[in-house]
């Protein structure tokens, strides 16, 4: 199967067999009436203005792109570049969207805006867009993220925003993309729904991807910069999969580069206890969309398990899906203790504490880094900054703060 | 002729709008759901619409989604939803059954297993919740050379093209959602509800049943002058809760029976 980007999705929102809007009637309307607001201020020069100008001042793009010498030597082969979504505005990739969901939502003339979160960090950066705004923000986190992310919870509500509690289901984040499901469908008229990932109904995942390719963009234009050719290899962590989206999407139809998308093992795919809906799971139809996703033998969505609340999340785009299916990109699992072992040694060897979720994709640069030459370039996607899962480290290794 | 038809067609020589029950099967556990269905059908219940739990009900309030937890816990999945059904039909042939769940389970059993094991059950309808007509011509199709109706809903945001488009597609009836939410919430406004289904029947000859949001007999009597047939689901599920297992059977049979007067 030949995949090139400019063939999905088709105008219903179609990768493939994957994508797609698979929602209650209610939402129809207001989904198509997004669509055509997207698909209009997308092509609208003032809009397209103001977006930029807001991730220069805002946001604080372009985002380094920075070799990370002494980790390379390390490892003894190729040499790994870190994009540096850690040091946005908020400290993840995450604003990257939500600036340009906000700037939609002004433009549509919504005054409220929700959102679900997972570890944290698409709220915070939602509070924070809204905040600079002057919009009401009500943001949607499972019980158990509220109790393993609490910093991000407060930071959130420094910002003015109001954290609702998910108690329903697992609690996590799948939890809370229902509630607010919910809530846009019972506030529909005043509110825009800023999704965090590139899952959802059409045309969520194509909005998401085209505001997170900013990333890629600007990779594709530094690593010539710094090696005069494209990069050997991408590799970026896979939750919901935007970051790695963001990441690859410009680099689709270079065939030459070999992108690999890092989904979480959690305690091994053996256990069943992971977050690996690419490695080990099947499709069906989740949130809007189709997909791959973690569910049981009668269709309901299995309980899923990692070290990072950013991936732990039973579905993926369907983007990810369709580019699995076609052999594009490769997707691989890595396990909560070798997430782990990579945050330790980016945190001593580089002075990066990097995000849990990012540590799965750097934990991955670690295994592949040494079995290539050292003229061969890797670009990983740092998509967040550690702070926030200090204390989820700390307890794990049985140290109190 | 199929008994979504029959049942209105008689219900029309009556004069009266049809009430639909909506309980959750196998909520608070599946050997209480037949009984209960037969209980319903007494109480008065036109047609009963079987909710098949799912883990996540997107388009449900916290009554149903609990209704769906406890289902879950209890082992319900929606090979033994059919099972149910089929029980059902030992003492019951002529009681039309709705099934109104999620597409996920659907997509799993795979739409021909589904289509044929759901006309072995003798289920007269499917209501797939998450699966508009864009997305739906291949299950449809299936339903509907099963001998299955395919339900579908109407929401106070569909545009006067979609309601033609849905109406096109759809048999047995047309579900309008009476407002802009979750199953279970407040606030329903009749005047509102009596246009937009005036404006339904204009393009459609399907009758019109509509829910979500309808609490106690006086409201479902002023939505019963104004369609074809009232759903009731929260305030009958939420009885699960309130009521000891022992007496839930009559306690629903007697909310069901006040409905059903204020018809």
């Amino acid at each position: 199967m030949s995949v090139t980007k400019l063939n999905v999705p088709d105008a219903q929102g179609h990768f493939g067999p994957y994508g797609g809007i698979f929602v209650a009637e209610t939402l129809m309307q207001p989904l198509e009436e997004l669509r055509q607001a997207y698909e209009h201020y997308i092509k609208d020069s003032d809009f397209l203005a103001e977006l930029d100008d807001d991730l220069f001042h805002f946001v604080g793009r372009p985002s380094p792109l920075y070799h990370a010498k002494r980790w390379s030597d390390v490892l003894g082969g190729a040499q790994i570049y870190l994009k540096r979504e850690d040091l946005n505005h908020t400290g993840a990739h995450k604003i990257n969207n939500t600036v340009g969901q906000a700037l939609l939502a002004k433009r549509m003339g919504k005054k409220r805006i929700i959102a679900e979160t997972g570890a944290g960090q698409h709220g915070v950066a939602t509070a924070t867009v809204a905040a600079r705004f002057g919009m009401e923000c009500v943001v949607y986190m499972g019980a158990e993220d509220v109790k393993r992310q609490a910093i991000n919870v407060y930071r959130m509500r420094l910002l003015g925003a109001e954290v609702r509690t998910v108690e329903s289901g697992s609690k996590t984040l799948k939890d809370a993309l229902n509630e607010a499901m919910r809530d846009w469908v019972t506030h529909i008229d005043n509110t825009f729904y800023i999704i965090g990932t590139v899952a959802g109904p059409h045309p969520y995942p194509v909005m998401v991807r085209d505001f997170q390719t900013i990333i890629g963009r600007e990779t594709r234009k530094q690593i010539q910069e710094k090696t005069g050719q494209l990069p050997d290899m991408l590799i970026a962590c896979v939750g919901g999969g935007s970051n790695a989206i963001g990441l690859f999407y410009p680099f689709l139809e270079d065939h030459a580069v070999r992108i690999y998308g890092v989904e979480a093992a959690g305690d091994g795919l053996e256990t069943g206890h992971h977050a690996a809906p690419l490695c080990a799971g099947k499709t069906g139809v989740l949130h809007g969309n189709r997909t791959y996703l973690m569910s049981d033998d009668n269709g309901q969505i299995i309980e899923t398990h990692s070290i990072s609340a950013g991936l732990d999340y039973p579905g993926v785009g369907p983007e990810h899906a369709w580019l699995k299916d076609s052999g594009r990109v490769q997707y691989v699992a890595i396990n909560d203790q070798e997430a782990l072992a990579a945050f330790h040694n980016l945190s001593r060897l580089e002075g990066i504490m990097p995000a849990l979720e990012s540590s799965h994709a750097l934990a991955y640069c670690q295994k592949i880094a040494p079995t290539l030459d050292k003229n061969k370039s890797i670009v990983v996607n740092l998509s967040g900054r550690g702070d926030k899962d200090v204390h989820t480290v700390a307890t794990l290794e049985g140290i109190k703060i | 002729m199929n008994r979504l038809n029959k049942c209105f067609n008689l219900l029309r020589t009556q004069k009266r709008a049809a009430l639909i029950p909506f309980i959750t099967a196998g909520d608070p556990n599946p050997e209480l759901t037949v009984p209960l269905m037969h209980k319903l059908v007494e109480a008065g219940a036109d047609i009963i619409e079987l909710g098949v739990p799912f883990s996540d009900p997107m388009a449900d309030g916290p009554v149903i989604q609990r209704a769906s937890e406890r289902a879950l816990a209890a082992g319900t999945s929606l090979h033994q939803v059919l099972k149910l059904v089929k029980n059902f039909r030992v003492d019951n042939q002529i009681t039309p059954i709705v099934l109104m769940g999620y597409l996920n389970p659907i997509e799993i059993m795979g739409y021909e297993a589904f289509s044929q094991n759901a006309q072995n059950a003798e289920v007269d309808g499917v209501l797939t919740v998450d699966l508009p007509i864009e997305e739906g011509t291949a299950l449809n199709t299936l339903l509907r050379s099963h001998e299955i109706a395919p339900i579908f809903l109407l929401a106070p945001t569909t545009t006067a093209e979609r309601i033609q488009r849905i109406a096109a597609q759809a048999d047995g009836y047309l579900y309008y959602v009476s407002l802009k939410g979750v199953t279970g919430s407040a606030d329903l406004d009749v005047n509102s509800v009596a246009e937009k289904v005036a404006e339904i029947r204009q393009y459609s000859n399907l009758p019109i049943a509509v829910g979500f949001g309808i609490k106690d007999a006086e409201t479902a009597g002023k939505i019963a002058k104004v369609s074809d047939a009232v759903i009731v689901g929260s305030a009958l599920v939420t009885l699960v809760e309130t009521v000891p297992q022992s007496e839930l059977l009559e306690t629903m049979a007697n909310v069901v029976r006040e409905l059903r007067q204020g018809l």
